[in-house]
C-alpha cells in the first residue's frame, strides 16, 4: 500500500507520532474543550464526547478567542494537551500557544488534510520537513512504538492512559 | 527573519534574559508565517485571565519577573484586557479563595513587569484609541477587529504570551494584518436591512464571521447608507471575531480603507451572500431553547457609559426576580457611579461588576456554584462562547433580557 504524505507549508517543533483525531470542523480551546476532562464539549462540535489529550488533531481551521494562546500551555502542564495539532489553516493565536507549549504545528496544506486523512489513523507528524505521513490507516500500530520518540515529553503518557474511541 | 542590530543584540542577551526569552519566542511565531522582519509597535495589550493562564501560566509570569538581572520591564505601554474577578463582588459571583488568590498573584507579576493593569476589552473606547496606520500588538479579538476596521490600525490576534512579548520588546513580527496585501478583501457580503439594537448587530456580525469561517478572510460589506454608533461597530466586530475569528473587515463608506468597494478591491469578488434579517433571525432562534432564564447577562464586550445609561433607565421602577449582571471597564465604572447608573441598576436588584468579563470569569465553576444554566443576553458574542461552558445561551435585545430579569422567563 502506498504510503501518505502532506506536506505543509508552515510547521513548527519536535517529531512526533500517534492517533489522529480528524474532523472537518474548527478549534477553540475556549468554546470546544473541556479541559478539566480533556474532552471535546460544544455540543456543536464535531468531535464532541472525544478526548483530545495525546492525539493528533487534524482539524479545519483554528476559531475562536485569543485565550488559547495560554490554555495550550497549562493544559500541557497537566499533560492534559494534544500530542500535535495539523490545520488545513490557523490563525495566529494557537501558532503563538504551540510556541509556548511547545506542542508540535503544521498549517497550509494544497488538499483538504480533514479529507486526506482517516479517523483514527496513526500519523507521524515532522514539522523539520513540514510533513504529515500515514503510516497505518487503521491506526492499530502500537502505542508503545511512540515510546521512540527520544525528545518527548509528558504528554507521551497519556498515549497509553487513552483509548482510542471510534467516530459515531 | 531578518533582524536590526538592536532586535540581534536582543537574542543575544545583551537586553536582559527577559528580553531574550520574548524575542525567541516572537521568533519562532514569526518564522512560522514567514515574516521577512519585526515592526515596531506603540502599545500592547494583554488578554491573560487566571482561568487560561492557570497556575502554570502565572508561575511563568513570576519567573519573567524574578529575572536575576532585574531588567524585565516592558518598553512600550503594555495594558490588560479584561481579569477573571471584581474582587468586591467575587462572593455574588460564587467564586473561590483560591481562583482569587490567583488572581492576585497574576497581578502582582503583571505590576512587577511595568503592565498597566486597565482591565478592558474596549480600551478603544476607553484608553487610548491606535490610529489609521498604527502597528500594535492587541490581545482580545475584539480590540483587535475593532481597531484594525474601525480604527484602521495594524494588528494580529495577539494572545496573552505573544503580546507579552511584544510589550517586553517593543516589536512584533510584520506578518498578515501588518502588510498591505492581507488587508485586501477577500469575501464580498451584503446586507439588505439595517440591523435594530446591539443585539440585532452582534447577530449579523455572527452570520458574516460564520460565513468568513476563519482569520484569513476579510469580509467587505455592502449595507448602503449605514453610520453606526461605536457601541453597534463593537458589537457587530466582537460577533464577527467570535464567530469567524476574524481579525478584519471592510464597511463600504463607513471604515476608513473602504471609501468604495474598489478601494479594498471588493469590485473583483463575486457578492457571496446577501444577508438579509431572516439570517440574524434564524441565528437568534437557533439559541432560543428555553423559556424560562436563571441569569441575565450584560458582557463580552464590556459596557461604555451609554448601555448603561440605556439599561439604568429600562431599569428604573423594576424589582428583578433572577440576577442581572453588567460588566463594564474600571475606566467606566467611576462615571456609572458619579451619573446615578450604578445606583439604579443595582435598586432593582441588578448587578454592576468592573474590570471583568462574564466567560473570562469561570465561567463554568460559577454556572455550578449559582445553579446558573439557562442564560439570557444581548451580546452574540457571550452566547456564542457559553454554550461550551454548559450553559442553555439565549440571545435577545437588552429591553427583553431586562423583561426576563423581572418575570424569570424570557418572551
Amino acid at each position: 500500500m502506498k504510503e501518505l504524505v502532506l506536506s505543509a507549508r508552515h510547521a513548527m517543533g519536535r517529531k512526533v507520532e500517534g492517533h489522529a483525531l480528524v474532523a472537518n470542523d474548527g478549534l477553540s480551546a475556549r468554546y470546544d474543550l473541556n479541559r478539566l476532562t480533556g474532552v471535546f464539549s460544544r455540543p456543536a462540535h464535531k468531535l464532541v464526547g472525544q478526548s483530545y489529550v495525546g492525539r493528533i488533531l487534524v482539524l479545519d481551521t483554528a476559531k475562536g478567542g485569543v485565550a488559547s494562546a495560554w490554555m495550550l500551555h497549562e493544559m500541557q502542564s497537566r499533560d492534559m494537551a494534544p500530542l500535535a495539532i495539523v490545520f488545513n489553516s490557523v490563525n495566529t493565536i494557537l501558532v503563538q500557544g504551540a510556541a509556548l507549549a511547545g506542542i508540535p504545528m503544521l498549517a497550509g496544506f494544497d488538499e483538504d488534510v480533514t479529507a486526506c486523512v482517516p479517523h483514527g489513523a496513526w500519523v507521524e507528524v515532522d514539522p523539520a520537513v513540514g510533513t504529515l505521513r500515514v503510516l497505518d490507516p487503521q491506526g492499530r500500530a502500537s502505542a508503545s512504538a511512540s515510546a521512540s520518540d527520544a525528545e518527548s515529553h509528558g504528554t507521551q503518557s497519556n498515549m497509553s492512559k487513552v483509548r482510542f474511541v471510534e467516530r459515531g | 527573519m531578518r533582524l536590526n542590530d538592536e532586535e540581534t543584540a536582543m537574542l543575544a542577551g545583551e537586553m536582559g534574559e527577559v528580553a531574550q526569552t520574548a524575542i525567541r519566542h516572537q521568533i519562532a511565531v514569526g518564522e512560522f508565517f514567514d515574516a521577512r522582519d519585526f515592526v515596531p509597535v506603540t502599545q500592547a495589550h494583554i488578554m491573560a485571565d487566571t482561568e487560561s493562564l492557570g497556575q502554570a501560566g502565572v508561575m511563568w509570569l513570576e519567573r519573567l519577573c524574578d529575572a536575576k538581572d532585574g531588567r524585565h520591564l516592558v518598553r512600550v505601554p503594555t495594558i490588560t484586557d479584561p481579569r477573571g474577578t471584581d474582587f468586591s463582588k467575587a462572593d455574588a459571583l460564587g467564586q473561590s479563595a483560591w481562583m482569587l488568590e490567583l488572581e492576585r498573584r497574576a497581578i502582582d507579576a503583571f505590576v512587577k513587569l511595568g503592565v498597566t493593569m486597565t482591565d478592558t476589552c474596549v480600551n478603544y473606547q476607553t484608553v487610548l484609541a491606535a490610529t489609521r496606520g498604527e502597528h500594535v500588538a492587541f490581545g482580545d479579538t475584539g480590540v483587535v477587529i475593532y481597531s484594525n476596521s474601525i480604527n484602521g490600525a495594524r494588528s494580529n490576534f495577539e494572545g496573552g504570551p505573544s503580546a507579552l512579548a511584544a510589550g517586553l520588546t517593543g516589536r512584533t513580527p510584520r506578518y498578515a494584518f501588518h502588510l498591505d496585501e492581507y488587508r485586501r478583501a477577500t469575501l464580498r457580503v451584503q446586507v439588505d436591512f439595517v440591523p435594530n439594537g446591539l443585539d440585532e448587530w452582534g447577530a449579523l456580525g455572527g452570520v458574516i464571521g460564520r460565513l468568513a469561517g476563519n482569520y484569513w478572510q476579510v469580509p467587505v460589506i455592502e449595507m448602503g447608507e449605514v453610520a453606526p454608533s461605536s457601541d453597534q461597530l463593537k458589537h457587530f466586530g466582537a460577533a464577527m471575531a467570535s464567530f469567524g475569528s476574524t481579525a478584519l473587515f471592510h464597511i463600504v463608506g463607513v471604515t476608513p480603507e473602504a471609501p468604495t468597494l474598489g478601494e479594498v478591491g471588493g469590485q473583483r469578488l463575486p457578492v457571496r451572500q446577501c444577508i438579509g434579517r431572516s439570517d440574524i433571525e434564524a441565528l437568534t432562534r437557533s439559541y432560543a431553547l428555553e423559556k424560562t432564564v436563571d441569569v441575565v447577562v450584560f458582557s463580552a464586550p464590556q459596557l461604555s457609559l451609554y448601555e448603561l445609561r440605556t439599561l439604568a433607565e429600562l431599569c428604573d421602577g423594576r424589582r428583578f426576580k433572577v440576577p442581572l449582571l453588567a460588566v463594564t471597564s474600571p475606566q467606566v465604572k467611576p462615571d456609572a457611579d458619579r451619573f446615578g447608573f450604578t445606583e439604579r441598576i443595582e435598586a432593582a436588584g441588578g448587578t454592576v461588576l468592573s474590570g471583568m468579563c462574564f466567560y473570562q470569569s469561570y465561567a463554568r465553576e460559577m454556572a455550578e456554584a449559582k445553579g446558573w444554566k439557562r442564560l439570557a443576553s444581548n451580546s452574540a458574542k457571550l452566547v456564542n462562547i457559553l454554550g461550551g461552558y454548559g450553559y442553555v445561551p439565549m440571545l435577545a435585545s437588552m429591553t427583553a433580557c431586562v423583561d426576563a430579569a423581572e418575570t424569570g422567563e424570557l418572551q
